[in-house]
């Protein structure tokens, strides 16, 4: 158990970045129902725009929190363009179409945004910028502490904050909830459903723009199809949490980072993708509607 | 208000509405007077509540809807709200996981104006002193009677010239519909007009001013709501007399 302190600190540093991905999908999903498959390629593209930032910039070599505040606003502008887009121009025009369809055009806009990244910027995989140092600074006897798991834990923590008060302190914030439980409703209050859809595209998929920075530093490694197993986790993690839920995504995203690396650590590596399709099987078998998901109550 | 109830406030001519092949509005025309309680009454499925739906925007509908002179078909459906149509949707409609303080800021969604609107909120809390004590809690968590007396408060909060109420008396106990219509009958007075949709024919006729009696899609008569109440054709339908 000597390592235990070790994988802990690995699977919560791992569990947050996939929160802050778990996020879109679940505020997406709780305002449209929709099952955005788009999303993880967001995140691709937007460590693309802070690899070419970095590029453009010269920043590759230059450590410091500027480069870093530099290479994080970059992905998260062109995240939360290409999320805003996505929706304007893809679902959109499908909103009083079956669900179905609106899901197939999500897969249809995830496979344009990984063959677009395939044969704009190549299939060789590209190192992620290293702006900021991985050095050692808590060290006890079983575990160390890097500077990166404190960057990841702590931005994450921050955007998360301001994400929460976003949500609950605020007018569009109130008209977002108010949206996503009874659109109808919300538009009698004078609430324009569009602009509180758009507003939720733009601010999930600048979430995940945080997230793919924090992964570049941490996995300096850029490439097309990099979105789809953190996508495919991040959204299980959704589910197991209670898709719709903000804070069972993020409490989704914490156990399935830290089973991850406790499979990884106590059993192999070999198993550690499975996992995570071995919970959600579990979890859609026990308990359907997620950890914090509950089936809806109406009075009549 | 002193008004004399014969200005035209609201205006439908020829209202029709298809749910898909069903023709559930055969093309009525009705008139609310600024100042009046109207009510439309109804069996189930005569098409009252897909009238107020019409009106707000929420479906689809053909014929002509001029409110405060204005044609609403060109005002979309967020934005009618704030020229002063508000409705207290069917099944009261209250956001069940926001707090009872939030649905009736949600009710003020399209003002602005800061001040006025918490003492507004103040004023809906001396109307239904209940929302006070369960202003924290959420909205879902609240009895039926509450969720009308918020739904009702909500529509209130955007200072509507015309409140739409679709059937506020539904599923509740005698006591409360009479509380509930007490204070339809007070906010009345204070100048808001209403158009009150109801199954609950004796409650609605008795406190309206006018009345239209809706059957399959169309208007199959109208008068002063007193008036209707002794109607034989009204009585033998809807009053079970």
């Amino acid at each position: 158990m000597q390592d235990f302190a070790q994988h802990f600190i690995n699977g919560l540093s791992l569990g947050s970045i996939y929160a802050l991905i778990a996020l879109g999908y679940t505020m997406v999903y709780g305002i449209l129902q929709l099952i955005n498959f788009a999303h993880s390629d967001v995140y691709m593209m937007g460590a693309f725009c802070s690899y070419y930032a970095a590029r453009f910039l010269n920043l590759n070599d230059s450590q410091g929190l500027p480069s870093f505040v530099v290479l994080l606003m970059s992905s998260i502008i062109g995240c939360a363009i290409l999320g805003f887009l996505i929706e304007r121009l893809a679902y959109r025009p499908l909103r009083n179409a079956p669900k179905l369809n609106v899901l197939i055009a999500a897969i249809g806009v995830s496979l344009l945004l990984q063959y677009t990244g395939q044969s704009v910027f190549g299939d060789d995989p590209k190192v992620f910028p290293t702006v900021l140092p991985n050095v050692p600074v808590l060290e006890g006897s079983s575990f160390t502490v890097h500077s990166l798991d404190l960057v990841v834990l702590g931005v994450t923590l921050l955007t998360l904050l301001v994400l929460n008060l976003l949500i609950f302190r605020t007018r569009i914030g109130m008209a977002m909830r108010a949206v996503s439980q009874n659109m109808r409703v919300a538009s009698l209050m004078g609430v324009n459903p569009n602009r509180i859809i758009s507003a939720t595209f733009i601010l999930g998929s600048a979430l995940a723009g945080v997230g793919s920075v924090l992964v570049g530093l941490k996995y300096p490694k850029v490439e097309p199809l990099m979105g789809t197993m953190i996508g495919m986790k991040a959204f299980i993690a959704a589910v197991l949490g209670g898709i719709g839920n903000l804070s069972g995504a993020v409490l989704g995203a914490v156990l399935m980072g830290l089973s991850e690396e406790m499979v990884v650590g106590y059993l192999s590596s070999t198993y550690r993708d499975a996992l995570a399709f071995g919970i959600l099987i579990a979890v859609l078998i026990f308990k359907p509607a997620g950890l914090l998901g509950r089936s809806a109550t109406e009075k009549v | 208000m002193g008004t004399d109830r014969s200005t035209p406030l609201l205006q439908v001519n020829d209202l029709q509405v298809y749910y898909g092949a069903i023709y559930a509005i055969r093309g009525i025309t009705f008139v609310v007077n600024e100042g009046e309680i109207v009510s439309l009454i109804g069996a189930n499925g005569a098409g009252k509540t897909t009238t107020l739906r019409a009106l707000s925007g929420l479906i689809p509908s053909t014929g002509k809807m001029e409110f405060c002179g204005k044609d609403l078909r060109k005002i979309p459906t967020h934005q009618r709200v704030g020229r002063g149509l508000a409705q207290s949707p069917e099944g009261r409609g209250v956001f069940p996981g926001l707090t009872v303080r939030e649905n009736i800021e949600m009710g003020a969604y399209c003002r602005r104006d800061v001040a006025q609107i918490a003492s507004d909120m103040e004023e809906c809390y001396q109307l239904f002193p209940k929302l006070r004590d369960r202003r924290a809690q959420l909205a879902g968590t609240l009895s039926g009677g509450e969720q009308q007396m918020l739904a009702i408060s909500r529509a209130l909060m955007a200072k509507p010239r015309l409140l739409l109420l679709d059937e506020p008396s539904l599923g509740l106990a005698p006591l409360i519909v009479a509380q509930i219509f007490e204070i339809i009958q007070r906010v009345n007075k204070k100048g808001v007009t209403i158009l009150l949709v109801e199954q609950n024919a004796r409650m609605a006729l008795k406190q309206s001013h006018r009345a239209y009696v809706l059957e399959t899609g169309r208007i199959v008569l109208e008068g002063m709501g007193h008036d209707l109440l002794e109607n034989d054709q009204v009585r033998r339908s809807y009053l079970g007399v």
